[in-house]
């Protein structure tokens, strides 16, 4: 037991980590990246991703899509003509709109305290560049170019029916239309396309990606965030594939109410072992591999599936240092003032001789830079492991991170759609104790009743509370996917599919009791018998997870 | 249920390449491509050096050795002309022997990398070698260096090929002419890779010493690696300084790691440190620490700022924290002796090892690559796998390097390697390197065990 008074100077200056990329040679300048390509060759899809990493790793950016000021200002947007080079009236307003966006890219990294600013739009020609990097030596920001060259038409197409059809833009256009206007649009930037070149913009910083990363060309990397954006760009891929997260099954410690430890799977944690194996097998998964932390508990879990697998120490869970294998009232009774310190700031905060979820974050990089590069996966890990991993993919903020619910004996398939990712969540059917804590309501150190409200050991009702819901993070994945889907399997078949879609998910909400989801199917059904093709399907930009 | 064979791992607690996640299951060959002098041997081994550090089995294999031991004397360029046939078959067949030795190096020695340090500037050669590595299944990487700068060729001659066994006994001059006529041979033959009838080629071309990079069809995980390292290292002249803390309260008592202050002669050492690091004169320089007290109040002595890092905190000794050494051995014994029988692979019950430490290290290996001048305050096991980073040091001689307290070491990078100078700032301090004992088994005595101990209060 600590001495009380002796906990408070030096646990407030250990209690909580800086961000480990701040503290890493940081120069003082921001950076302001800018996109450079013609439209449909992913530049918007790097500009999200790049953004949702740097931000992950505790790098403050926002990115600026031009395409957005021009809708903001025009409204209605009319056709490809607008784009036609000799368009004056056209030209006048992108001007403003890119004017426009770089003041707030100004008002970001001067004012506000961002770091990097992604300037995504065409950038095509050498005097719009030119613009740019003078507004960057006015302002102090270093420019790092990252340019998309692709030829691929089914690239091109791919990308168009995956994003651009639910754009804003074509809402009132059927599928056919909406192509057509694009590609025309893709022409009237064709003509005036000056790629950076080798010997005229060899002084400028930058990475041409080629072909969807078979080639890049990296020229003058100048510190260390643009080395980092880099190996980065450089292990991205978009080949389809599938990420599966899950916890270990239920442990020892676990059903005791106590957190860390290395204890092994309880009766109910093999069940669970056994029925994940079930339940891989029957995905049917191609080339499937499975990744464990180095303690018992997920070792034990990976062992029951049969196939090989690999140990990362980096999945280790959080390091709870004087606090491991104690239970939540223990904590409150011999650290009072630790306990409420981490309710504050539950992200920053470092357990004495442990961890933060920071340092998690910084520890779990190369495991996300491996995720990146690999295709389907299954990564059985911890609570606070997964929260880490989840927020990464579903670009949650630092201060949501550490409440994310991961139930044990829940399997949560991750799927990268369009700009974001598709998530569906799937409980295994095997009770498991709650381990989820959630952000007490008062937060007032040395209060102690409050403190505990959310405490939950629930054996009976696992999952109370919890909505297990369809999920996604972009304006309409659920159109093109549902589309293609119909229009390939003939409209009897997808008929019956969507029927068999609708009452599973009537089926699945009963059981969760959680109507969002019969909504959203009844306004599919609605349009699926309906005019379909002319009134693609409209969804809220970004929808909360919840479980 | 406890699974038989996860309780045998724990006990003997030498989890290798656990931290390691499989790299590649084919071997890989890494081929080097260019024209003399343009630094292919300084990537050679600087990559094998950083890949063995990180715990993937590399080996470097150079074709100018093979042709010396093959051609006892070297006379001069006419050996290198293309119309010189005795030579040509005699070039041909080292190239051949050295890639039979790296067949036996994946195949009986489990290397996972070799590296292929020739100039490689013809299609033809080139062509043998894919086949070669087709026929066995190994992955082709390969590096070339294109530079058409004077300057920096002039420097390299100078740094690296006046040492050469093949100019012993020439002066400089002499050299020089000889080694560019030597290039010249190479030069109309020289068939760079070509972006178009490559494309199906994995490979990074580093122009003019990392200005630019053109990088096309990396196949996985190491060839990343590779690739990140490649960007991020650099040949600008520079210094690293290498210190641990001041002597700590916890170093007096002979206690090992814990998060103790300075003693009084730890904090003269941070004085000490302040004039020296002002005596050395040097530019720009960035000030790097742990966490850990003993660490930041030592910099805090310089008066200039510094940044903290969590990676290079000490090594986790777990249930052994604070502990002297001969409390280790009357409350552990099985676990010391386990320790001495495999200092680098040996994890404390919940700590950690040295391998786990060099897992950690990496990203602060990187970074100092791209650095230039450095100053890094840190701990002795830290310290360890730092200079055997930079020295070349393998996994069984690494925990027993010596690192002594108020000491500094400044290493500079030369030529291929690194000259190290050695600093102690003439404030004494106890000593805490501990010697592996003569008898490490499990059942031995508790003076055995103790043999090595340093003095302490």
């Amino acid at each position: 037991v600590t001495d009380n008074n002796k906990e408070t100077a030096e646990s407030k200056i250990w209690s909580f980590s800086v961000s480990p990329f701040l503290s890493v040679c940081m120069t003082n300048c921001p950076t302001l990246i800018v996109t450079v390509g013609l439209p449909a060759r992913g530049k918007t899809y790097i500009s999200k991703k790049l953004t949702r990493y740097l931000n992950w790793i505790g790098v403050p950016t926002k990115e600026f899509n031009v395409g957005q000021y021009r809708r903001e200002c025009l409204k209605i947007y009319k056709s490809f003509e607008f784009f036609r080079p000799d368009n004056e009236e056209g030209l006048k307003i992108r001007r403003q709109c890119a004017m426009a966006a770089l003041n707030d890219v100004r008002q970001y990294l001067s004012v506000e305290g961002g770091q990097v600013a992604v300037f995504d739009a065409t950038n095509t020609t050498r005097e719009r560049r030119g613009t740019i990097i003078k507004f960057a030596e006015q302002n102090g920001f270093k420019v790092f170019f990252v340019e998309s060259v692709c030829e691929d038409p089914d690239v091109i197409a791919q990308n168009i029916v995956q994003v651009k059809l639910g754009s804003p833009d074509y809402i009132h256009c059927n599928t056919e239309e909406a192509i057509e206007d694009f590609m025309k649009r893709i022409k009237c930037y064709e003509s005036s396309y000056q790629p950076l070149d080798e010997v005229l913009d060899r002084d400028l910083s930058y990475i041409k990606i080629m072909d969807v990363g078979r080639r890049y060309l990296v020229n003058r990397v100048l510190d260390h965030i643009q080395s980092r954006i880099v190996y980065y760009l450089m292990n991205i891929h978009i080949t389809p594939r599938s990420i599966y997260l899950c916890r270990h099954g239920e442990s020892d410690l676990n059903i005791k109410g106590r957190i860390g430890g290395d204890s092994g799977l309880s009766a109910r944690g093999t069940e669970f072992a056994k029925s994940l194996r079930k339940f891989i097998q029957d995905q049917n998964i191609k080339d499937l591999k499975v990744w464990t932390s180095q303690m018992k508990r997920t070792i034990q879990t990976a062992e029951c599936l049969g196939v090989p697998y690999e140990q990362w120490k980096s999945l280790n869970e959080i390091d709870a240092g004087v606090c491991e294998e104690m239970m939540y009232e223990e904590i409150q009774e011999h650290y009072p003032l630790e306990f409420a310190l981490r309710d504050q700031d539950k992200y920053r905060y470092r357990y004495p001789k442990g961890e933060s979820y920071e340092d998690l974050v910084q520890r779990l990089e190369p495991v996300i830079m491996e995720l990146e590069r690999q295709e389907n996966i299954l990564v059985v890990c911890h609570q606070a492991v997964m929260r880490c991993l989840l927020a990464y993919f579903l670009d949650k903020t630092a201060d949501e991170l550490p409440y994310l619910k991961c139930p044990l004996h829940t399997v949560l398939k991750l799927t990268p759609m369009a700009y974001g990712c598709k998530v569906e969540s799937v409980y295994l059917g095997v009770d498991a104790v709650n381990t989820h804590r959630d952000r007490p309501e008062v937060r007032i150190p040395g209060c102690t009743q409050k403190c505990l409200s959310a405490e939950d050991v629930d054996i009976m009702n696992p999952h109370k509370g919890c909505d297990i819901t369809y999920i996604d993070t972009s304006t309409s994945i659920l159109t093109p996917s549902l589309i293609s889907f119909l229009s390939l399997s003939g409209s009897r078949h997808g008929r019956h599919h969507a029927v068999f879609f609708f009452f599973s998910c009537l089926l699945v909400s009963q059981l969760c009791r959680n109507w969002s989801p019969i909504f959203r199917i009844t306004q599919l059904w609605g349009q699926i018998t309906g005019s379909l093709k002319d009134k693609p399907l409209k969804f809220r930009a970004k929808t909360k997870l919840r479980l | 249920m406890e699974l038989p064979q996860l309780e045998h791992v724990r006990l003997r607690r030498c989890d290798s390449a656990a931290s390691v996640p499989q790299f590649c299951n084919s071997p890989t060959m890494i081929v080097m491509v260019g024209l003399p002098a343009r630094g292919k041997t300084y990537i050679s081994k600087k990559l094998t050096r950083y890949l063995n550090w990180i715990g993937v089995p590399t080996k470097m294999f150079n074709v100018g050795q093979y042709r010396r031991e093959a051609v006892k004397i070297y006379k001069n360029f006419e050996f290198f002309k293309p119309d010189n046939e005795e030579a040509m078959r005699i070039r041909k067949a080292c190239a051949a022997a050295a890639l039979k030795d790296v067949t036996a190096y994946f195949t009986k020695e489990q290397g996972q990398v070799a590296v292929f340090d020739a100039t490689n500037t013809t299609r033809e050669r080139r062509a043998i070698i894919i086949s070669f590595a087709k026929e066995k299944g190994y992955k082709v990487f390969f590096v070339e260096s294109i530079c058409d700068d004077p300057e920096i060729i002039a420097e390299n001659i100078r740094q690296v090929k006046f040492g050469s066994p093949d100019y012993v006994d020439r002066d400089i001059d002499e050299a020089m002419e000889d080694f560019i006529q030597r290039i010249d041979c190479y030069r109309a033959s020289y068939m760079p890779i070509d972006d178009e009838r490559d494309r199906k080629l994995s490979y990074i071309k580093i122009f003019d010493v990392g200005n630019r990079y053109l990088v096309n069809q990396v196949q996985d995980h190491i060839q990343s690696r590779i690739v990140y390292y490649l960007m991020n290292i650099h040949v600008t002249p520079r210094s690293i300084y290498l210190s641990r803390h001041g002597e700590s309260e916890l170093n007096l008592l002979g206690r090992i790691g814990g998060d103790s202050g300075l003693s009084p002669r730890g904090q003269k050492y941070a004085n000490a440190l302040a004039t020296f690091i002002k005596g050395q004169n040097i530019r720009d320089l960035k000030v790097w620490t742990s966490h850990m007290k003993r660490t930041i109040q030592t910099a805090e002595a310089l008066g200039v700022q510094y940044e903290q890092w969590k990676a290079l905190n000490e090594i986790d000794a777990g249930v052994c924290e604070e502990m002297t050494y001969e409390e280790i051995q009357e409350n552990y014994p099985e676990e010391f002796a386990l320790r001495d029988q495999d200092k680098y692979r040996y994890r404390y019950p919940k700590g950690e090892s040295y391998e786990d430490l060099v897992h950690r290290l990496e990203p602060v290996i990187m970074e100092l690559e791209r650095q230039e001048n450095v100053l890094v305050i840190c701990h002795q096991a830290i310290m360890r796998c730092l200079l055997a980073y930079f020295l070349d040091k393998p996994a069984d001689e690494l925990p027993y390097l010596r690192c002594p307290l108020h000491t500094v070491l400044k290493l500079t990078p030369i030529a291929y390697g690194c000259k190290v100078e050695s600093f102690f700032l003439n404030i004494e301090a106890v000593n805490t390197h501990r010697e592996r004992p003569v008898n490490v088994d499990i059942n031995r005595n508790p003076e055995e065990a103790l043999q090595t101990v340093p003095d302490h209060i």
